[in-house]
């Protein structure tokens, strides 16, 4: 103890010195995160200008162009960096879409399973078990899809007719939005219930009471007063878990199909079935275009749009959770 | 906390007397609950049985190698190695990063504006996919300045390198780390820190002697979590180790930073692959390895869970 004084009253651990200290370290974090956001940016630069708002629009095929830009890198002739993005776009909306619906839907239950209705035995297993599936790697999930999942889809889901009808088009082989948007489901339903059973399990126990005391039931007490109440919760989750479905590679990099097609819903129910390519697995199998720099400057603009659109929706998210924490429900 | 309907125990009302929709409801969250569980079942069975059939010892001890056979390729210990070479380093970068960080939020904090800006980018790390960070990576550490920290050769600079991969993925484990250890903090009632000032600790003492070793479970949870997301990361392996199936040390430097220095391979990249839409295409190989790293995740669950038990046996702090 004594031989200790000396050192904690010393200069070497002095307050204003660990602040000072402390300080330095979290604005080098927050330089990191600026610095970041500065880089993508700037070499994206070259892929934004060149297209303008035609690189979120249709327009040709985007795996030729893609191509093409990375072989104007190696030829050393002109630049090329004609780029469309929109199938990419719209891959991401409709798998991202998809799963955080079925997602929400199924994660709302969830969460009201465990905090109100189920017996106690019952949420002891949920709980580790939505754990457990928060914390499968994605690319155990990425294995299991295209062994089973995909193949099952293929085999027993596609008719014949179906895969002639769109033969020249493309061929479906399984790879599909539907395995896609099933196993993203699967990733992000158990970060939702976690955030909902947080959110439920803080509403004010009055409130609930109040209204059972009105002889409504626990069912309608649950979803009325109780959910209502964790309504910024839902919100946060809901978001964060966009976030992270939006950046989601290497699981979609395996079972999205990996062609830059625009599902058409014009198609009818036949386009669950269709492959695509989200833009987030984009950057995954072009990786080792870096080296040509009009194929860098393209993966750089496709993760600046990633970095926006999950940075957004993860403030979007902390927000909503600050919210929670004035009403006093936190 | 628990909801307090559930409290008194007899006095809970039955679903008999509610109108049908409602009755429809409750069953609705049933299936979906026994849904959770039964996916949960079939992942953990069927990786286990395939595991089981298809993971040799000699998997763990034999690197991979070319073969026209998934019995001639070898196994996949280089992997397994990088693996836990990539979840030390990288931890033992985030968690001091990361409890410094929620010290300074919790205990300073000032000033305030910092405090918000601090939490936000937190917030926003936590978000950011890690396809970016790790294109990101690819320019810091492909800058020559960094080039002792991976392979180069006649001034171009590789930039992948076990060096590289782990940075990336300490951020990935960051905000866990400062989320877990927040919460450990603000936990501990204010009249804990007055009475060490009382006896004259400063507040940078405090914190050493007291307010960090009463959070140690906190720490330790957030340790483990960001370990579970580290040794689950595929994009940032994929793009920042170096698309190789073995250890590919550096001729000129001594022992272990020829290996650090090197390109490599972990669990994820195997998986990745070996699975039919990667290069290697030996799903068995593939199963064998993810059943190895679901285990390592349920271990640390486990982990996760005792720390957890054991926090709440010793008891919470009476406000």
């Amino acid at each position: 103890m004594n031989e200790e004084f000396p050192q904690e009253y010393g200069p070497r651990w002095s307050d204003q010195r660990v602040e000072r200290m402390l300080g330095v370290l979290v604005c080098a974090v927050v330089g990191l995160l600026l610095a970041m956001i500065a880089t993508v940016f700037v070499r994206a630069w070259p892929s934004f200008s060149h297209n303008g708002l035609a690189w979120f629009g249709p327009g040709g095929a985007v795996d030729e162009q893609l191509n093409a830009i990375f072989l104007s890198g190696q030829s050393g002739a002109e630049y090329v960096y004609t780029f469309h993005g929109w199938p990419l776009i719209w891959s991401t909306i409709l798998i991202t879409g998809g799963s955080v619906l079925i997602a929400l839907f199924s994660a709302l239950f969830v969460a009201v399973f465990i905090v109100e209705f189920a017996p106690e035995w019952m949420s002891n297993i949920l709980q580790p078990v939505v754990r457990f599936l928060a914390s499968v790697p994605s690319v155990i999930y990425g294995l299991l899809g295209v062994l089973v999942l995909v193949p099952f889809i293929g085999n027993h889901l596609i008719s014949e007719e179906q895969k002639s009808s769109v033969a020249g088009v493309i061929s479906l082989t399984g790879y599909s939005l539907l395995a896609a948007v099933l196993v993203l489901t699967l990733m992000i339903a158990p970060l939702m219930v976690s955030i909902f059973t947080d959110g439920l399990r803080s509403v004010k126990p009055g409130w609930l009471e109040g209204s059972l005391a009105l002889g409504v039931n626990r069912w309608r007490t649950t979803w009325k007063i109780g959910v209502r109440a964790a309504r910024p919760a839902i919100v946060a989750g809901t978001v964060l878990a966009t976030a992270r479905a939006i950046g989601e590679a290497v699981m979609l990099a395996m079972i999205s199909g990996s062609v830059g097609f625009a599902p058409n819903p014009a198609d009818g129910l036949i386009f669950i079935y269709e492959p695509s390519r989200p833009l987030a697995p984009t950057i995954v199998k072009n990786i080792d275009q870096l080296s040509s720099p009009p194929a860098n400057a393209t993966l750089f603009a496709i993760a600046a749009i990633l970095l926006l659109s999950a940075t957004l929706f993860s403030l979007t998210g902390y927000l909503a959770r600050r919210s929670m924490a004035k009403y006093g429900a936190a | 906390m628990e909801l307090s309907l559930k409290a008194p125990k007899q006095a809970v009302e039955g679903s008999a007397t509610w109108a049908l929709s409602d009755r429809i409801g409750l069953v609705v969250c049933w299936a979906l609950g026994l849904l959770f569980c039964a996916v949960a079942v079939a992942i953990v069975a069927f990786l286990f049985v395939k595991g089981v059939s298809y993971l040799e010892l000699s998997m763990l001890t034999t690197p991979a190698s070319a073969g026209f056979s998934q019995a001639e390729s070898g196994g996949f210990s280089d992997a397994l190695f990088g693996t836990m070479i990539v979840a030390v380093m990288a931890i033992s970068l985030a968690l001091p990063t990361g409890v410094a960080t929620a010290i300074w939020l919790v205990e300073y904090g000032r000033p305030a504006a910092l405090a918000r800006i601090t939490e936000s980018t937190i917030e926003a790390i936590a978000g950011i996919p890690s396809i970016v960070l790790a294109l990101f990576g690819t320019v810091i550490f492909s800058n020559t300045a960094l080039g002792f920290l991976s392979r180069s050769s006649e001034g171009v600079v590789f930039g992948r390198s076990f060096f590289a991969a782990s940075a990336m993925l300490s951020l990935v484990a960051l905000p866990l780390v400062v989320a877990s250890t927040r919460e450990g903090l603000n936990s501990i009632p204010r009249h804990v820190r007055e009475a060490s000032y009382a006896v004259g600790k400063t507040k940078a003492a405090t914190v050493r002697r007291i307010l960090l070793p009463t959070s140690r479970p906190q720490v330790a949870t957030g340790a483990m979590l960001g370990l579970g997301r580290i040794i689950g990361d595929t994009a940032i392996i994929i793009v920042l180790l170096g698309a190789t199936q073995n250890f590919a040390p550096v001729e000129e430097a001594p022992f272990p930073l020829d290996y650090l220095r090197g390109a490599g391979t972990t669990l994820t990249n195997f998986v990745y692959e070996a699975s039919p839409t990667g290069n290697l295409n030996q799903p068995e190989k593939a199963y064998a390895a993810a059943f190895v790293l679901l285990l390592m995740v349920l271990a640390l669950n486990a982990a996760v869970d005792l720390v957890h038990r054991r926090a709440r046996k010793v008891g919470t702090w009476s406000h």
